[in-house]
């Protein structure tokens, strides 16, 4: 199991973590239906505008769903940012993780590793955390 | 009376994989037990000590019940229903 992903993507979700720091950034990446394909990169607002939570407004996340659905697109990835800790799933990360099909990515801005950044990406299915590859591409 | 309900990826195992299902019922509350009576075990996952959970969506239309009255919500023949799971966490 890994993650393909552009690097002006990755790129794009770092600039986005540092535009809203010191808030968590969120977003998604979807791809055609049954592609696993992250082709199209849309940040979303995080509704909580908080240092350590983050969660998508309710009315965007329907208006979400329903271009997925017009589009024939999945939900391929799912992103946000640590800003103080590691690029690793919180509890709450856990607990919450409702998409199965996704790639749940990571991103720490935290100032310990600056100007360094992590992205890491996870599998998170019934509670259970799998890390996997991300492989970037030019 | 008969309502579409869409059914999100992570609660597709208790409809044995079906996006949408149809259910009954005029309010959310019956709505959801009818849903629990076809479906055994899918109510637990939307509600909590009787309420509605927190990081569960449930619109009627295009509206998050949560603005309808929440578990008091009228439904109508010709609503749709969508549940989805929050995109959230720490």
């Amino acid at each position: 199991m890994s993650l393909t992903i552009s690097r002006a993507f990755v790129d794009a979700i770092v600039e986005q973590s540092r535009a809203e720091y010191p808030d968590e950034c969120c977003g998604v990446i979807l791809g055609p239906v049954g592609s696993g394909k992250a082709e199209r990169l849309k940040p979303m607002v995080n509704a909580a505008h908080s240092p350590t939570f983050y969660e998508f407004d309710p009315k965007d996340l329907l208006a979400l769903y329903r271009e997925v659905d017009d589009r024939d697109e999945e939900i391929v990835v799912i992103y946000h940012s640590h800003t103080e800790t590691e690029a690793y799933p919180s509890r709450t990360d856990i607990a919450y993780a409702g998409e199965p099909g996704a790639h749940y990515v990571l991103v720490s801005s935290r100032k310990e590793i600056a100007p360094a950044i992590e992205f890491r990406s996870y599998r998170i299915i019934d509670g259970v955390v799998t890390e996997e590859e991300v492989s970037i591409t030019d | 009376m008969s309502i579409e309900v869409r059914i999100p990826t992570i609660l597709r195992p208790f409809t044995k994989d079906q996006k949408a299902v149809a259910a009954v019922g005029t309010s959310l509350t019956a709505l959801i037990s009818d849903l629990d009576a076809q479906y055994p075990g899918i109510g637990d996952r939307l509600l909590e000590n009787g309420a509605l959970r927190r990081f569960i969506n449930i619109y009627i239309n295009d509206e998050d019940v949560r603005f309808l009255g929440g578990l008091d919500a009228q439904i109508k023949d010709g609503d749709s229903v969508t549940i989805l799971p929050a995109v959230a966490g720490g």
